[in-house]
């Protein structure tokens, strides 16, 4: 079911002068993953809560399924709510957690019995059923409250952070997990993080905010590729920027991703070339990178493998000359 | 698990006490300061409290305890504790749940004020009600005009009980549904739970050890109070007369065996709450090592979780070997996160 919002505002305290959400549109697709994505204090987990309806909106509108839901309670709006500490019921087993919802539809007991065992089989996690969610470890209760939050078969699923308290591993693994789980069920799917790479991994389409406005929001290879303002251009990729001035005196921002960086040793030795200087390397698994200090001082971070770094023999201190791929240039707004 | 946990305790313990703990005699002080003051401070009066009411043995304490007054003492007691405590669980469960889950205006002197009858003098507690229901008090015309009776009543005796003892729950209460959150509650709220069902079905079973402990304070302070009790009741034996105000009358009548009968009584009182307290508190920590046992037969008898993801999921080649933590350690280390 698509989910749209439509100028969402959102101020939290009586006089407070910025908005937590300022005007926010978009448009979640049907059976796709969207994720909000935004450094933190940009509003988006507000905009999640909103649409679940565990806030109200100052103004704006949110629709679901092309039903307005603006003033619809949280209990009639039929979506999935999984929250970053998880919140599970500490005093029910995972079967009763998962079967809440049901109980409180009034559903027959066969009937919660076998989407209970259902839903534990879709999260790999058969035969836990009397255990309390004390006795799991943090993928495991991320997965029940997964469960939990489908078993009434939602019209959209809301992420909030899913894997904000899981450690690297376990969050590295639920993501593959997640991106699996996703296709076998086809649940509209909002996802809200932080995290530039959760973002690109697990949605199909990205809404990227900053200070509780929408920066860009596309495909992520779209926001990732042609991003369409300089906050996009350093919030997805980490990207060096180059600081110079065009010749009606405008400032021009360039953004280089690091690997979108050619490394080179000079061939002759001019002293006349303009060579940057290496002073970091830090060697990642196979990646390496590197720090390149400009003729003009500023400082480059650059990524290649480390196959290609043995390849062209550089090292520590080595001069080299520096070419870029590809960039993204902006011309400040204001002009001196 | 707990066990676990336990054992660890004790070796970290007696690692400290090889390296950093204190030399021997300040130890020996230090117990002995503290064994010292207990016996003077409690086991002292409680072993007079007893003795003097045996003193001349059974048959007088017991001719004490059975005299009608006493026994109208014995039962204004339990009726006053039996109105206030079921009164204070009920106010203190709703004020609670009213400060930790919304936010409104003057919320803080709210706060405050939940503390405000521990925080005078229970005589002045007693004063306040009577300047209020009194002959000459507030209402005091109305309510004779009306035949109703407050003060120097069972009435007044009940709600001086209330009165103090409220913050006892509220309080014990609040601390738990501060430290839990209301993501539970939300959680509820988005599967489609009423305001009731999450109240009865989520909010009260989380809190529910904080009742229980407010709810045996409370009932302790209920039987016992003395100074709001003795200002508003007027000493009327067999009517207005509780366990602690009888033995003050006893005790003034220079009825020592009587006056220690039933000091006996409400301190056996005092006693049996603490008893039940900790019954309350053992059966807690048996049930959680009891799951914990449940939970580590299960985890031996199934396979590790993360094994059986990564077998279920073999289009992925993730080789065990590689991963710095083996499956078994992130089941294992998952049991000592709530511990």
């Amino acid at each position: 079911m698509t989910v749209e919002a439509t100028n969402l505002v959102k101020t939290f305290g009586a006089g407070a002068d910025v908005a937590a959400v300022g005007g926010v549109s978009f448009t979640a697709p049907e059976g796709k993953v969207t994720a909000l994505l935004g450094p933190s204090g940009s509003g988006k987990s507000t905009l999640l809560r909103m649409i679940a309806g565990l806030e109200e909106p100052d103004s704006g509108s949110i629709r679901i399924a092309d039903k307005d839901v603006t003033r619809v309670p949280v209990k009639e709006r039929e979506v999935g709510f999984v929250f970053q500490s998880y919140a599970l019921f500490r005093h029910m087993t995972v079967r009763d957690n998962i079967a809440f919802g049901m109980e409180i539809r009034k559903a027959p007991k066969k009937t919660i019995d076998a989407r209970v065992a259902e839903l534990l089989a879709l999260i790999q996690l058969e035969g836990y059923e009397n255990r309390f969610p004390a006795q799991l470890s943090g993928g495991q209760r991320q997965r029940i409250a997964l469960a939990r939050a489908l078993a009434t078969e939602p019209k959209v699923l809301l992420l909030d952070e899913p894997f904000g308290a899981l450690d690297a591993q376990v969050r590295v693994e639920l993501r593959e997990w997640l991106v699996e789980f996703h296709e076998k069920t086809r649940v509209t799917t909002l996802l809200v993080t932080h995290d530039q790479e959760e973002a690109l991994e697990l949605s199909q389409h990205v809404v990227l905010l900053n200070a509780g406005q929408v920066a860009q929001a596309g495909a992520p290879h779209e926001l990732y590729d042609h991003p369409a303002s300089p906050f996009v251009a350093s919030f997805l990729g980490g990207a060096n920027v180059l600081h110079s001035r065009a010749q009606d005196g405008r400032q021009l921002s360039t953004f280089v991703r690091p690997h979108d960086v050619r490394l080179a040793k000079p061939q002759v030795n001019d002293s006349n070339l303009e060579l940057g200087t290496v002073d970091r390397l830090a060697r990642i698994g196979g990646n390496v990178k590197l720090t390149v200090t400009l003729p003009n001082g500023e400082p480059m971070s650059v990524q290649v493998t480390k196959l290609e770094l043995d390849k062209l023999g550089i090292t520590l201190g080595d001069r080299v000359a520096v070419d870029v791929t590809s960039s993204k240039v902006f011309v400040d707004d204001y002009a001196i | 698990m707990s066990g676990i946990i336990a054992s660890r305790q004790r070796t970290a313990g007696r690692r400290q006490s090889d390296v950093a703990a204190e030399a021997p005699w300040v130890r020996a002080v230090l117990i002995g300061t503290a064994a010292a003051f207990l016996g003077v401070a409690v086991l002292l009066p409680l072993s007079v409290v007893f003795g003097s009411a045996f003193s001349k043995g059974i048959g007088p304490f017991w001719a004490a305890l059975s005299q009608p007054e006493t026994v109208s003492a014995i039962w204004l007691t339990l009726l006053t504790a039996g109105i206030a405590v079921p009164l204070n669980a009920v106010f203190g469960v709703a004020a609670a749940w009213l400060v930790s889950r919304y936010d409104f205006w003057g919320k803080s002197a709210l706060v405050t004020l939940i503390d405000l009858p521990f925080s005078v003098s229970p005589v002045i507690s007693g004063l306040i009600f009577v300047l209020l229901f009194g002959a000459q008090g507030f209402w005091g015309q109305w309510l004779s005009d009306h035949d109703i009776k407050i003060i120097f009543a069972v009435p007044g005796i009940v709600i001086a009980t209330t009165f103090v003892t409220f913050p006892l729950v509220a309080r014990e209460v609040l601390a738990v549904m501060q430290a839990q959150g209301s993501d539970e509650e939300e959680a509820a709220l988005t599967m489609g739970a009423s305001g009731l069902q999450i109240l009865t079905r989520i909010t009260l079973p989380k809190v529910r050890w904080g009742v229980i402990y407010g709810v045996i304070l409370c009932n302790a302070r209920a039987m016992g109070e003395f100074g709001a009790v003795s200002v508003v009741s007027g000493h009327i034996r067999g009517q207005t007369n509780t366990l602690p105000l009888h033995v003050e009358i006893l005790y003034n009548e220079y009825n020592f065996v009587g006056a220690f009968a039933v000091a006996a009584l409400l301190a056996s009182l005092a006693l049996a709450t603490l008893l039940v307290k900790k019954t309350v508190e053992l059966n807690a920590a048996l049930k959680a090592r009891r799951l914990a046992r449940r939970a580590e037969l299960d985890r031996r008898s199934l396979p590790p979780a993360s094994l059986r993801r990564r077998a279920s999921l073999s289009t992925r080649p993730v080789a065990p070997s590689t991963s710095p933590r083996g499956p078994v350690s992130v089941t294992a280390e998952s049991s000592f996160e709530k511990a």
